[in-house]
């Protein structure tokens, strides 16, 4: 096995492009060395991407913010205009693993270690972000929700690397919001999680809204039609009931030790109205 | 199989090292280097018992790299104590015998130490969320919540 530290972003890409064997790459580890230690992936070549210029920053564009992909979510967390401006997906990032691994873990890599239970994802689809992906052919620049295409995969080819995630500049009157259900107050993976975000016109009715759950399928799923439902509305009980009741039947999740289907399709529900509810306050509405 | 050589600072030390590319921190730590404070728990980050510092912020050393501490700043619980000089938290999990089997203590010891310097004066709940991080399967966590507010007052009058 190899490991290797490369200090520009081309580097890295003719690493990964030209290597024989599995390749791995390295920001926070939280993921790949569990993954190692259980034997579930043996790479012959590491590409610690954490050297890379500007690839550990946060900066503040006249668009709104890009995450560099080796950014740790506890860095995150301490930013406060990210803070203010995104305080879902904000939350969600914080609320992945413990202490110890928040000052290692990043969002970009949550989003490519594709579980359909990752925290930090259905913030992110919520919030419309975008991955910019730079690979043998150049840069590209795509929605978040087309990198995993099921658990453990995405959409990304041999040689690209995310190297960084954009969030939009707010406009007045927006919140976003995300919850998740787990047995425990801490340090567990969600059993199901909803993400949603809003923005309200002036009279603070909805203008636009997204929603996305977690662990309900394979991926992490954009709801478009629970989005379009809040939609010119004030979150009255009935748009309420309208949304619980799309959300829990986009989903397909799965049976397993966490939960049971029935529970997660009611849960699933249950979370897009709480967040929404939290959006909404979040982003001025009474 | 060619090792990496590795140029890092650990407890203050300028510490020099070569290490296979797939060896962990806390491996290096321990069996390379001779600092068997971290232990290995469950080698998966759940339970932080090797919890280090690196440049300042906790991680756990069974999810580093060796190599990955090139040009950092490493803290281990090597590093807690002044000579004889206890430090306050030690002091402190000694008199509240917040430790049984001792096993998660040097963990638990530079979580709080981080705890602290971030927030010098937390709530129980702050301390119990900051610390959950490390599992501890004999105090039942109580006496080590005591023993760590504790510290925080006498720190806060340092």
């Amino acid at each position: 096995m190899r490991y290797i530290r490369p200090l520009s972003i081309e580097d890295a890409v003719g690493e990964l492009a030209k290597a024989v064997g599995p390749a791995a790459i390295l920001a926070g580890g939280s993921d790949l060395l569990v993954r190692m230690k259980g034997g579930f992936i043996e790479p012959e070549l590491i590409v610690d991407i954490k050297a890379i210029s500007g690839l550990a920053d946060i900066t503040q564009t006249a668009d709104g913010f890009r995450i560099g992909a080796a950014v740790p979510c506890a860095v995150l967390g301490e930013n406060k205009a990210v803070r203010k401006a995104w305080p879902g997906v904000v939350e969600a990032a914080n609320l992945i693993g413990s202490k110890q691994v928040q000052g290692r873990c990043t969002i970009t890599g949550n989003l490519c270690n594709a579980s359909p239970a990752a925290d930090s994802v259905p913030a992110l689809v919520a919030a419309a972000a975008k991955a910019v992906v730079a690979g043998p052919s150049g840069k590209r620049t795509i929605a978040v929700e087309s990198v995993p295409t099921g658990p453990g995969r995405t959409s990304l080819a041999k040689g690209e690397i995310i190297e960084a995630i954009l969030l939009d500049k707010r406009p007045e009157h927006a919140g976003d919001a995300y919850l998740r259900f787990i047995p425990r107050t801490e340090m567990d993976i969600a059993v199901v999680s909803a993400g949603v975000n809003l923005t309200l016109d002036d009279k603070g009715a909805i203008k636009t809204a997204r929603v996305a759950l977690g662990a309900a399928a394979p991926t992490v799923l954009l709801v478009e039609e629970a989005g379009q439902v809040l939609v010119g509305s004030r979150l009255d009980e009935a748009t309420l009931e309208r949304l619980a009741k799309i959300c829990s039947g986009a989903c397909r999740p799965i049976d397993d030790k966490r939960g049971t289907i029935e529970f997660r399709r009611k849960v699933a529900g249950v979370l897009a109205q709480r967040a929404a509810a939290i959006a909404y306050k979040r982003a001025g509405g009474k | 199989m060619a090792g990496v050589a590795v140029s890092t600072t650990i407890n203050g030390d300028a510490v020099e090292y070569l290490c296979q590319p797939d060896e962990t921190l806390l491996e290096v730590l321990r069996d390379r280097l001779g600092l068997t404070g971290a232990k290995e728990g469950c080698g998966t980050g759940d339970c932080g018992a090797c919890s280090v510092i690196v440049d300042g912020r906790l991680v756990c050393s069974c999810l580093v790299l060796g190599a990955e501490a090139e040009g950092r700043k490493v803290e281990t619980i090597e590093g807690m104590a002044h000579g004889d000089q206890l430090h306050p938290l030690q002091q402190k999990f000694l008199e509240h015998a917040a430790l049984q089997c001792g096993i998660c203590t040097p963990g638990f010891l530079i979580a709080a130490k981080d705890l602290l310097e971030k927030n010098p004066s937390p709530t129980e709940e702050e301390i119990r969320f900051g610390l959950a991080g490390n599992l501890c399967r004999c105090t039942g966590y109580d006496k080590i919540v005591r023993a760590v507010q504790d510290a925080a007052e006498v720190m806060k009058g340092a």
